[in-house]
């Protein structure tokens, strides 16, 4: 059997320019649909989302900056898994990636109710796309239904297609580089990183870095980074700052 | 006495229907587009599984060959069949790709790998498909009125019964995507 591994992403908050790539590439990735007409900030479809903050000062002392959350893989004892009454969430010894089952979700939301981090979405309409366009799907995620919830999963399709590569080559193990989430590879300034927090050649937890809503005890796999002391400081509040915006999305 | 007749004919009639009837009922059914031997592919041109039904060098599995295979040795015919000549007749000469079914096609939210099966796990061909690779002809290809799979297909039963014989991962995402 594989090796355990543990995946997990770095961010660094200091290097995101609000662009939004990472959000495209992964609806693009995930077969999102094109958000329904009777969508709105509340009910759409993100599995990444960046939020925009700011020190809460006034010019000239107004500093902003880009957040991107998505699932945040907590440990081994997701919130989200505890309270699904299906089974349809489960954590991956062997990855320590926070699985979704569509097809065992029921709809109930409770996993949404208790994620800490509002990184779970659910199907409010059946997914649509404009005539011609279910042409450019991708083939290794299968689209969900309505009624269901969906979140980050770090690109699953990708993950299976490294596998399947590593099969093809007679080995159970896969090349590192194989496997890359989308918004990781579509991020223009590098601030996405991926990799194995098992593995000591990567220096993703790096030690100046923290984590969303620490204290809540979730331990999440996505490490986020910043020289800026008000930046982590709205990493750990509870309630969003009154000037917290969100970037647009589609 | 009348009444018990009627009520063991009733018995009878609703029983065969659901044992006899039902299952052929709910399944459509159509023959594949050629007339094709695997066992006279095997027997006289030596040819093993994976001659036809080859992996692409990403791994992935291209399944059913298409038919530049077909007619990279039946540009012209080799034998005299009926079979072979209307084969080329309706296919080879035209170009058109036979229409065939596949009666192993997963649903879309599978995955799976022929790569990890046959290559990592030395699974046998036959294990999933049975004596189709050695049948001399192709049953119909029938498929599910309602859910649209196919009935010779591998059902997630079928998986789950050997991942869990061979102690292989069996969580949903192992096999969903």
């Amino acid at each position: 059997m594989n090796a355990q591994k543990k995946y997990g992403m770095s961010i660094d908050v200091d290097r995101c320019t609000g662009c939004g790539s990472c959000m495209v590439a992964c609806a693009v990735e995930n077969n999102i649909p094109p958000a329904h007409a009777g969508a709105n900030d509340r009910n759409g479809l993100t599995w990444i989302r960046v939020y925009k903050v700011d020190n809460g000062e006034d010019y000239p002392g107004k500093r902003s900056a880009f957040i991107p959350v998505l699932c945040q893989q907590c440990g081994e004892h997701t919130p989200c898994a505890s309270v699904c009454p299906q089974q349809a969430v489960d954590v991956d010894p062997r990855t320590g990636i926070v699985g979704q089952m569509p097809e065992r979700c029921l709809g109930c939301r409770y996993c949404m109710a208790a994620c800490p981090y509002h990184a779970r979405y659910f199907n409010w309409w059946d997914p649509r796309w404009p005539a011609g366009m279910e042409k450019t799907l991708n083939p290794d995620v299968a689209p969900r239904m309505r009624g269901v919830v969906e979140k980050c999963n770090f690109c699953h399709g990708r993950w299976h297609a490294a596998k399947q590569k590593a099969a093809a080559a007679g080995k159970s193990e896969i090349e590192p580089g194989d496997y890359v989430p989308a918004c990781v590879e579509a991020c223009p300034t590098g601030a996405i990183r991926f990799g194995d927090l098992n593995d000591p050649s990567n220096d993703l937890r790096h030690p100046d870095s923290f984590r969303l809503l620490k204290k809540l005890g979730t331990d999440p796999k996505i490490y986020y980074r910043s020289k800026r002391d008000w930046v982590r400081n709205v990493a750990q509040a509870s309630r969003p700052v009154s000037s917290q915006k969100e970037a647009s999305h589609g | 006495m009348r009444g018990k007749i009627i009520f063991l004919a009733g018995l009878a009639a609703a029983l065969g229907a659901g044992w006899a009837g039902f299952p052929y009922a709910i399944y459509t059914s159509r023959p594949q587009p050629v007339d094709f031997s695997h066992k006279v592919h095997a027997d006289k041109a030596g040819a093993k599984c994976e001659d036809c039904h080859a992996f692409r060098d990403d791994g992935t599995f291209a399944g059913i060959p298409t038919l530049d295979k077909c007619a990279g040795c039946h540009a012209a015919a080799m034998g005299t069949t009926a079979a072979e000549e209307n084969f080329i007749d309706q296919y080879v000469t035209p170009q058109r790709e036979p229409p065939w079914a596949s009666y192993a096609r997963q649903p879309e939210n599978v995955f799976f790998s022929h790569a990890a099966h046959v290559k990592l796990g030395n699974v046998k061909c036959e294990s999933c498909h049975g004596a189709l690779g050695a049948s001399d002809k192709l049953p119909r290809y029938r498929q599910d009125r309602i859910s649209g799979y196919s009935r010779l297909g591998m059902s997630m039963t079928d998986c789950i019964a050997c991942h869990r014989q061979q102690a292989r991962a069996d969580s949903c995402l192992d096999c969903h995507k």
